[in-house]
């Protein structure tokens, strides 16, 4: 450890994100800020095109340069990511910083090995004999729960099956022992019991070796498994943040507590609908002028003076908590005192 | 027709996909047991579930009900009628009573074709000339399924996943069917667009009296959207039962272990029962003899690798809540903190 841990690992200060297409720019992220400290688990929820993905394309400098255009200061242990060069971010990728993906089968090779593609990161970042990949990338697969991993070492992608093939690209990026892990939807295609596997598998993991964890998703069952804090985006923006139990218990953003009453339980009641979030999300070519969900929002009638539609809610955050939303605490408390009382949440 | 015919009896359903190999000569070497002897009713106006995992055979039953695909054995009755294996003239009566709803919004919409056209098609099809025209029944549905019906010259790339999957609902009410087959219909869709379409689908099976077969991996979303459910398992009904029944109640223990994986968005202080199953879901193609849950199963001994147990009513059970165990689970699902079952570790 290099830095003293009163410093965040990771501090991410109003990132923005703009792509130029043919139909004009698109603001993928839009002034993000968030700190992430060793050892922790950051659960980012969205729907799709909220920018969850590209802010952590991002992160790793795997976007392309053409086209994109980024501001703000991205800082990992004390280096500062935006604008490094390509040789600086190739070494940390994979060493400090690995990702893994939703889909397992098209994020492999299916002309190499698993223990050759393993090798190959180990190798790279460290140098190490072709014999003693092989070796490592044995100890990770036993490591993430391979059975036979000498064996399974030499077979190919298509030879694993899916939660295995997952397992796999955990192994992979864990390799080098990086010191944050970003994992994008790594268990939206998988089955839930061998989601809950891996899921279990990851938490041991970074138990097992201190790793921050990015965790990217669109089920909130999933982050209440998972993470330690919770952090909503929509439209580019955060909207919402604070620790798992604050924001699962006592949700501020009007767009949180759209999510929560969208999902049905296993335990609640089932003959009243669904409170879903009228309307879709926003296209972030023309996004909406002000907060960004106030076109699909009931409380927006409720800010005096069309705020809303006019002002950007600017996040804040105390001890960790907080929420970008017009609305003053009086009124939250009220509406979500009805919300929970007719059960909508 | 009498009350007590269900509109749906499927009994001892099973599609076998033959497996080519060999050469010269391709001859079958091996089947894919895809599903493999199903029996489930369907009364009128009822939704059934049916939820597992991917390679359950869920979606195969689904097209074997519609007969998008031809059984290889079994019986298929609708209204006391077999279809089995009915032509195209028989069915044809039957087909408008019938009808899906699919997972894709985007591949099951023809992008040349004007909403007006897509939603008109099963009329047109039909030769069905509702009072007042078709344009005024198209506009009808558009209103039904909460699309406003000046849309009706667009095209379905104007519109959103949710817009597009409301257009495929409307599309699937044009002829008034009795019984819809909803494959996977919200999968595909974010968060908040899928209770509206949850919310849509509910509000048609009520108000229009339509029973629906409703496929999806999602249990909550199958528990909140339908009052009886079967949980598949590599082609095989493994426990069937009324939704109160079979979630409060499980007996089987796949059913059990699959409800303790699905994580829930709440963070309560006692935590709840924790099933971790081992490995994969075997191969259809060879599946385990006996009980083909049985390598996963923490319970199996050697009576389920030889005997297949049947899908009946296990002691205790309500009138109507199937399970197919020999070894059936006797706990209700409470809360249990600390407790762990693991397992044997499992090939």
């Amino acid at each position: 450890m290099t830095s003293t841990d009163s410093q965040p690992f990771l501090s991410i200060k109003d990132l923005k994100v703009h792509f130029s297409t043919e139909d004009g720019t698109v603001k993928a992220v839009d002034g993000l800020s968030f700190d992430l400290a060793r050892g922790r688990t950051l659960g980012i929820v969205g729907e799709s095109g909220s920018g969850k993905s590209v802010t952590n394309l991002t992160i790793l400098g795997l976007h392309n340069p053409d086209t994109t255009t980024i501001e703000g200061s991205i800082e990992l242990d004390g280096d500062e990511l935006n604008g490094a060069s390509d040789r600086t971010l190739e070494k940390l990728r994979g060493n400090k910083m690995a990702m893994i993906f939703q889909d397992a089968l098209a994020s492999l090779s299916p002309y190499h090995t698993i223990g050759t593609q393993i090798g190959e990161v180990y190798r790279k970042h460290t140098g190490a004999s072709k014999k003693a990949a092989r070796e490592r990338a044995i100890e990770m697969l036993r490591r993430v729960g391979i059975p036979q991993p000498d064996r399974r070492v030499d077979n190919y992608p298509h030879e694993f099956s899916g939660g295995m093939r997952q397992r796999a690209m955990i192994a992979m990026a864990l390799v080098c022992d990086p010191k944050l892990l970003i994992a994008d939807e790594p268990t939206t295609a998988l089955d839930v019991t061998v989601q809950a596997q891996i899921m279990d598998l990851l938490k041991d993991l970074q138990q097992e070796f201190g790793t921050s964890i990015i965790f990217i998703t669109h089920d909130l069952g999933v982050i209440a498994d998972i993470a330690d804090d919770v952090l909503v985006m929509y439209g580019g923006r955060c909207v919402e943040r604070g620790p798992k139990e604050e924001v699962l218990r006592s949700p501020q953003h009007p767009y949180t507590w759209g999510l929560l009453g969208s999902m049905p339980s296993l335990d609640g009641p089932v003959d009243v609908p669904l409170n879903p979030i009228p309307g879709s999300p926003p296209s972030l070519l023309n996004p909406p002028t002000g907060c960004r969900f106030h076109p699909r929002c009931a409380f927006a009638s409720e800010v005096e003076g069309n705020r809303c539609a006019t002002e950007r809610p600017l996040l804040q955050i105390e001890d960790g908590r907080g929420n970008a939303c017009h609305l003053s605490d009086g009124q939250r408390r009220e509406f979500l005192a009805d919300l929970a009382a007719s059960k909508a949440i | 027709m009498s009350d007590t015919t269900p509109l749906l009896d499927v009994s001892g359903l099973t599609k076998h996909f033959p497996i080519k190999g060999g050469f010269p000569i391709r001859r079958t070497v091996g089947a894919v047991q895809a599903v493999d002897g199903l029996d489930f009713q369907v009364a009128e106006g009822e939704s059934l579930g049916l939820v597992g995992e991917s390679g359950c055979g869920k979606s195969t039953t689904g097209r074997l009900i519609t007969r998008l695909m031809e059984p290889t054995a079994g019986t298929i009755s609708y209204r006391g009628q077999d279809i089995t294996h009915a032509g195209r003239k028989a069915l044809a009566p039957i087909r408008s009573e019938i009808q899906m709803i699919f997972q894709d919004p985007y591949a099951s919409l023809n992008p040349r074709h004007t909403v007006g056209k897509i939603i008109a098609g099963p009329m047109e099809i039909n030769g069905i000339e509702p009072p007042g025209g078709r344009e005024k029944r198209v506009r009808e549905l558009l209103e039904i399924v909460g699309l406003n019906p000046e849309h009706f010259n667009r095209f379905p790339h104007e519109f959103s996943g949710g817009q597009r999957q409301r257009i495929g609902v409307a599309r699937a009410l044009a002829l008034n069917p009795k019984l819809i087959v909803a494959d996977e219909p919200v999968s595909a869709l974010d968060v908040s667009i899928q209770a509206q379409v949850v919310n849509l689908l509910q509000k048609v099976q009520r108000e229009l009296g339509i029973a629906f077969v409703f496929i999806a991996h999602d249990l909550a979303i199958v528990r909140h959207f339908s009052q009886r459910v079967a949980v598949m398992y590599l082609g095989k009904i493994v426990e069937i039962g009324d939704r109160d029944d079979l979630y409060n109640n499980p007996r089987h223990p796949y059913t059990r272990a699959l409800l303790s994986a699905v994580p829930e968005a709440t963070v309560d202080d006692t935590p709840r029962e924790r099933i971790r199953l081992v490995g994969d879901v075997p191969s259809p193609i060879d599946p385990p003899s006996g009980c083909r849950f049985r390598t996963r199963c923490w319970k199996a001994t050697e009576k389920c690798a030889t005997e297949a147990p049947p899908l009946a009513q296990a002691e205790g059970n309500k009138a109507g809540h199937l399970t197919a165990c020999h070894y059936p689970e006797t706990q209700e699902i409470i809360p249990v903190t600390g407790l762990s079952k693991t397992p044997q570790e499992a090939v």
